[in-house]
């Protein structure tokens, strides 16, 4: 693909791009699979078949099936109802913490590439130094300072990866910021935060997006995990991972209750991924693998 | 090799501990909650938490905690736990032994079978192997690691297949075999998503490097695919990997925490989570400083044997 092409793919026209990306078998497999996920746990309580909250102490452990669609768990709650309402937070850190960290990830990004010199230098060598500490452990980190709830868990997981997204955003803008267009607005002294957000930006999106929907799959990777430890929003906010957490525990009554769960997050993480390495071969085909 | 190069990568790799000490630092600082109040339990009185905080030097000023605490992790002395009274680096090196062994098991697991699949992928591209590894390496991405080891467990502890041990640990020096079976689950449930990734990271790279000009040249001198593969390929198709296996070496010391802790392997990990649980300040910033300064210089280590296997990249000008 030559560079004029990629500009224009990278200008997001949206009309023009569309076809192009529904043509792409992945991205069609991914949105298959993500959007009746995303549809169904939007629509949460109100189409559970019972109240996720609501025991029933008689039918505890029941198996898939009958009465209850999927089984009932270790106080007898509906686990279809439970996996439906646990999907809304499980989904919501997926892309809430993303948004976080493209809004913090992409300005410092742009700045550093175009700016250069000093700029660059600091805030590259802050976003590696955020990168030398293992995710999972400047996460758990961050949620003992803070308390643990659904806002502080989005942000932690945010916050995490800013460098990621700053990165990426800082390498496209490295190869764009000599640009006729860019020096043309520099000329005619348009202010930094007008080249930054109003020339550039709109020419380095098709990286970004990339990155972005790779970082919603490790975001809700991470984001359950956290809560595996019990370090997630806790209840009410049972999302997936605190499922699984609880459903660890009474594997020898019913392994029904692990598995359902497991397969939730293993097919919507797998459909962000598959949807993301389509939206990759399409819009950057040139950019390398994520990194975890 | 350029030794300038590598003084300076070093004494970043240094500064980047230090700030990260720090910001360990303020944050376990800002914990709520404290080891005294947790100690004393429903007996507290205000009088009886000053004593405690006391005994256990919370109530010197900060900067000269921060002070000793700094001094500390580059004499890898980190204070005594404040529930156990024990140094915690004699708490710290067994299971920091442990957990490496977890962590190399599973790094040498990778190796072995991402590498290979990898380049078979690559090398079939887009026939049914390439198309059912491919698929293999997205369910291997999309594991996270909590769930791989909880099923783990459900299969292969319990029923007809229960033939490891549900957690605990046992040394290499009561023999091999309990060693292992011990070993087992955790490292393939750490593996995973590393697996997978390095896999993915392989076969790409090498599709790149086959589509290369030079390995076109060594395909027309009539050279059997196999030795255009073996001796022209690898080397440089395999070059990206050994980064990746440095920056994976982090998502390693990450996952090892739930990893440990579902397989009550006692390793560094489970450390982590119970000093977090009894705000066992000292523990819980070694536990995070010491798996990240492994990971600052795994990546260090990576850029060195990156330079070893591939003479003409000049450190610095990258």
């Amino acid at each position: 693909m030559s560079t004029e092409d990629t500009t224009t793919v990278g200008s997001f026209q949206l009309p023009s791009i569309v076809p192009r990306l529904l043509s792409n078998r992945k991205i069609l497999v991914g949105l298959t699979v993500l959007l009746p996920i995303i549809v169904i746990t939007a629509l949460g309580e109100s189409i559970t078949p019972y109240d996720p909250l609501q025991t029933h102490v008689a039918d505890k452990y029941a198996a898939p099936g009958g009465q209850y669609l999927l089984g009932t768990d270790n106080l007898g709650r509906d686990i279809l109802s439970r996996l439906i309402t646990g999907g809304q937070s499980s989904l919501l850190l997926g892309f809430g913490a993303t948004a976080v960290s493209m809004s913090a990830g992409v300005p410092i990004g742009l700045s550093a590439g175009y700016l250069k010199g000093r700029v660059d230098e600091v805030l590259m060598r802050l976003m590696d130094i955020m990168m030398s500490v293992p995710v999972l452990l400047l996460g758990i980190l961050i949620l003992v300072a803070l308390s643990s709830n659904i806002v502080n868990v989005i942000l932690a997981i945010g916050i995490v990866y800013v460098p990621r997204i700053a990165r990426v955003t800082r390498s496209a803008t490295l190869a764009v910021s000599e640009e006729p267009y860019v020096m043309a607005a520099k000329a005619r002294g348009e202010s930094t935060s007008h080249i930054l957000f109003k020339e550039i930006m709109p020419n380095v999106m098709a990286p970004i997006v990339v990155e972005g929907s790779i970082r919603v799959g490790y975001a809700i990777m991470i984001g359950t995990s956290l809560s595996f430890l019990g370090l997630g929003a806790g209840p009410p906010h049972a999302d997936w991972g605190y499922m699984i957490a609880t459903a660890r525990l009474h594997i020898y009554q019913t392994p029904w209750f692990l598995l359902w769960p497991s397969l939730a997050l293993l097919v919507t993480i797998m459909a962000i991924n598959i949807l993301g390495d389509g939206l990759r071969d399409v819009l950057d085909p040139r950019a390398m693998e994520g990194e975890l | 090799m350029n030794y300038l190069y590598l003084g300076k990568r070093l004494v970043i790799a240094f500064l980047s501990l230090l700030v990260v000490s720090s910001v360990v630092f303020a944050m376990t600082m800002a914990l709520p909650g404290s080891a005294a109040e947790i100690i004393l339990g429903t007996q507290q009185t205000e009088q009886s938490v000053q004593q405690v905080r006391e005994e256990m030097g919370l109530d010197r000023p900060l900067s000269e905690r921060y002070v000793d605490f700094v001094i500390g992790v580059f004499t890898l002395d980190f204070g005594d736990s404040l529930i156990s009274d024990q140094p915690v680096t004699e708490m710290l090196i067994p299971r920091l032994i442990r957990t490496l062994q977890l962590a190399v098991v599973a790094m040498l697991l990778s190796i072995v079978l991402a590498i290979p699949m990898g380049v078979i992928a690559a090398a079939k591209r887009d026939t049914l192997s390439d198309t059912a590894i491919t698929n293999v390496s997205y369910v291997g991405v999309s594991l996270p690691s909590f769930v791989s080891a909880s099923l783990l467990l459900l299969f292969f502890t319990t029923g007809p297949l229960g033939i490891f041990p549900s957690g605990g640990y046992e040394p290499l020096s009561e023999g091999f075999i309990p060693w292992v079976r011990h070993l087992a689950l955790p490292a393939i449930a750490l593996n995973f998503v590393v697996f997978a990734y390095v896999l993915r990271q392989t076969r790409s790279s090498m599709i790149e490097t086959l589509e290369s000009d030079y390995i076109r040249t060594a395909r027309l001198k009539g050279l059997a695919e196999r030795s255009v593969l073996a001796r022209h390929a690898l080397r440089n198709g395999l070059l990206p990997t050994v980064t990746v296996l440095a920056i994976n070496f982090g998502w390693m010391m990450g996952s090892v925490v739930i990893v440990e802790e579902i397989f009550s392997y006692p390793g560094m990990g489970r450390l982590i989570v119970q000093a977090i649980a009894e705000r066992d300040l000292p523990v819980i910033q070694a536990g995070i400083l010491v798996p990240t300064a492994a990971f600052v210089f795994a990546n260090l280590l990576a850029d060195v044997v990156y330079t070893v296997l591939d003479p003409r990249i000049e450190l610095g000008e990258k």
